[in-house]
């Protein structure tokens, strides 16, 4: 049983997408384990569409009205409880370093935790869709609709993702999070409402553009200044 | 393999590290020692690359950081008081993701010898979160040298262990150390230091001002020693050098 | 450094002075505008007070880039004190829309586009000292109050052209005026002068807060080192 291999030479560098597929597998094998993020979060957005239904006396008419509001809302709270679970697991024992022990790029790690967080936040989303689909009687399954909630669900997750591992590092942690995000999350949840509730209108594709594109520069922005940033996040 | 020049790390105004000049050839086992507060971790953590310097130059098996923190982070295990582990994942899948993001090749072999270098043969399926605190250190252990590095740094490995746990540990040290590896240890445990450091600093106010290699040091000397250096420390005296 | 440097005396005085004459030519100078009445005079300090806010906010963002960049403290210092001066310019810019907006929109508050985002400015602002308040490590709370100071920089233009989706009533002064814009108005000659003489002021008290901001900040590290050369 030789444990000090014959080659003195260390492994070559692993590439980007295998690291970054490796920190995605992590979090997807744990999550399958203990449940804990998913159900908080889909548990969590069961209760706020039902409260909405009782502090909004939902009437047929006006529920065509706040739907996407409601969703929306209901979206951006379940997704800051996963965001903050899914960094409190890497902050907690200090895992973190050992992921910034590895040889890996730091934006490696950043995407990694960004596609888990956002397979997390598409799971709930894919689940409470049908649910509110049939206890209000709607029909959600509008193609543009779903784009726009794949869009408003990458900014979130892309801004969420670097603002909750500089949260989590604070000792305020848990409340921090929301407070530092929303005002910045601000953009993406506007303009993901507005064209959510185009689509459901059925308003024809010029009104809705404008709303899309803004989506889209968002996420552009929000990734590219994530990748510079990420770096000075976890850097000591 | 380490050295560090006139190295200073602030936090803030506060300076932990002050002009730390530190150097250590391949294959040694130094014992870093030191009051609470002195800087060891800051100094570990520096070469671990998991914090820069503030000023001065540190080189890690001839690579120098933080420039060149990629080149040493592959030569580098590291084995801090935390396990680092992830407490949802079974030890073998911590040992399979560490080792994805090291490149480890032969990843299935090279687990299972890890697991039965540190003794966890038959629990590499269970749930880290159901290990003792021993078990959990055992397999950071195999976390720290799944890669195979030329050089280990150990931080406080025998916090939170009881008796038992301490003689195991200090058995997987033992054979993970004796293949040539160099060894940087911070530790509280004189005696176990004694045993396994073939050279001990003293780490105080932030310079390492006392070192002996294990020949200048009698037997239960270590004790007597380690008194001397720290306490040769108060003012006026402050210039004792390389005990 | 401990003596109040000359310059920044006379940037005192500059400023007083600045202020006395700005206060005359926006309340006697300037001529009544004709459908709104004397309340649009809150409109020079309104605006001014937005601009040096901006200023202040944009000068932060700089600082946290040249921290990022050098890690040097004094711009950490610097960048808050760009936020702590921008906080206080931008509320009073939007406490004086306010009270213009009460007697010629009818309503303290409206939903338009540039209120909303003056305001989601400062929260995101509020949220960076909320973020400061949170960290005991100083190298820490500096790298990451550059950061969210650049981050929360760049989703402002971001609100605002989400807001913007909805119909703006908001009057464009300056530049091509928006038809469905109420209380806007054409500035004579007189109104020109008090406004651009505020901007002016403003912009001489803004930069004579930062500066003694920043100089309080250095001080502060100071005695924080003398504390600690004490303490060992
Ligand atoms: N991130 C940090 N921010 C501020 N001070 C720190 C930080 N990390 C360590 N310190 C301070 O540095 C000193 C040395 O700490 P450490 O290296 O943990 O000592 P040791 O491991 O020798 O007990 C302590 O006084 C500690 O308070
Ligand atoms: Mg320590």
């Amino acid at each position: 049983m030789t444990v000090k291999s014959a080659a003195k030479r260390p492994a070559p560098p692993v590439s980007f997408l295998s690291s970054m597929w490796a920190v995605v597998w992590k979090d997807l094998a744990a999550e399958l384990r203990s449940r804990e993020l998913i159900s908080a979060m889909l548990v969590f957005s069961l209760l706020v569409v039902l409260i909405f239904n009782f502090s909004l006396e939902l009437n047929a008419r006006e529920r065509q009205e706040v739907t996407a509001g409601v969703l929306w809302v209901t979206f951006v709270f379940a997704g800051t409880l996963g965001l903050n679970r899914s960094m409190a697991i890497e902050k907690d024992g200090n895992c973190l370093d050992g992921l910034l022990l590895a040889p890996v790029d730091r934006a490696a790690i950043y995407f990694g935790k960004v596609i888990g967080n956002l397979i997390f936040m598409l799971l709930v989303i894919l689940i409470v869709l049908p649910i509110y689909s049939i206890l209000y009687n709607t029909n959600l399954f509008v193609p543009g609709l779903l784009v726009t909630i794949l869009l408003g669900a990458i900014g979130y997750v892309v801004s969420g993702t670097l603002l909750a591992a500089m949260s989590v590092q604070t000792r305020t942690r848990d409340i921090l999070l929301p407070i530092l995000h929303l005002p910045v999350v601000l953009p993406v949840v506007i303009s993901a409402v507005r064209a959510s509730t185009y689509f459901l209108q059925g308003q024809p594709m010029d009104l809705i553009w404008g709303s899309l594109n803004l989506l889209i520069g968002y996420n552009v922005i929000f990734t590219a200044a994530a990748y510079m940033l990420f770096d000075y996040v976890v850097q000591e | 393999m380490i050295s560090a020049r006139n190295l200073v790390k602030r936090f803030g105004l506060k300076s932990v590290l002050r002009g730390l000049d530190f150097e250590v050839a391949e294959g040694e086992f130094v014992g870093l020692l030191g009051p609470n507060g002195a800087g060891k971790t800051t100094f570990l953590r520096i070469l671990a690359s998991l914090a820069r310097p503030s000023l001065g130059r540190v080189e890690v098996a001839g690579f120098s950081l933080p420039e060149q923190a990629a080149q040493v982070r592959r030569r580098l295990g590291v084995l801090s008081h935390q396990p680092l582990l992830y407490p949802d994942l079974t030890g073998e899948e911590n040992l399979t993701f560490f080792g994805r993001l090291y490149n480890v090749q032969n990843l299935p072999e090279r687990i299972r010898n890890v697991l039965a270098l540190v003794g966890l043969e038959g629990r590499g399926r269970d749930l880290v979160r159901t290990y003792s605190r021993g078990m959990q250190q055992r397999l950071a252990i195999g976390r720290a040298v799944i890669h195979d590095p030329d050089i280990l740094l150990l931080d406080e490995p025998y916090t939170g262990l009881d008796q038992d746990a301490s003689a195991m540990l200090d058995d997987v040290l033992r054979k993970v150390t004796a293949e040539g590896r160099t060894v940087v240890m911070t530790s509280h445990d004189l005696v176990r230091a004694q045993d396994l450091c073939s050279r001990f600093d003293v780490l105080t106010r932030g310079r390492i001002l006392a070192s002996a290699s294990r020949q200048d040091v009698p037997p239960d000397g270590l004790q007597a020693f380690y008194r001397r250096s720290v306490s040769s420390l108060e003012p006026g005296r402050a210039g004792a050098h390389d005990g | 450094m401990n003596a109040k440097p000359k310059a920044l005396m006379a940037l005192d005085v500059a400023s007083w002075a600045l202020l006395a004459v700005s206060v005359y030519l926006v309340l006697v100078y300037a001529p009544m505008e004709a459908v709104m009445g004397n309340v649009q005079r809150v409109f020079y300090y309104h605006v001014a007070a937005g601009w040096v806010g901006m200023i202040g906010f944009l000068f932060a963002v700089f600082a946290g880039i040249m921290y990022l960049a050098r890690g040097d403290r004094k711009w950490d210092v610097m960048g808050l004190a760009g936020v702590e001066v921008g906080l206080i310019f931008s509320l009073i810019n939007i406490v004086t829309g306010s009270i213009w907006a009460r007697p010629i929109w009818n309503t303290w508050w409206t939903w338009d586009p540039r209120l909303v985002t003056a305001t989601i400015m400062e929260l995101v602002y509020v949220a960076y000292l909320m973020l400061r308040q949170g960290i005991d490590d100083p190298d820490r709370r500096a790298r990451f109050g550059a950061i969210y100071a650049i981050v929360g920089f760049l989703s402002v233009p971001l609100s605002f052209f989400s807001i913007r989706i909805w119909r703006t009533i908001h009057p464009v002064v300056i530049g091509s005026g928006d038809a469905g814009a109420q209380g806007g108005f054409d500035m004579t000659a007189g109104m020109q002068v008090a406004f651009f003489f505020c901007l002016f002021t403003f912009t001489v008290i803004a930069v004579d807060l930062l500066w003694h901001r920043v100089r309080l900040g250095f001080l502060a590290d100071k005695v924080e080192q003398l504390k600690l050369k004490f303490s060992s």
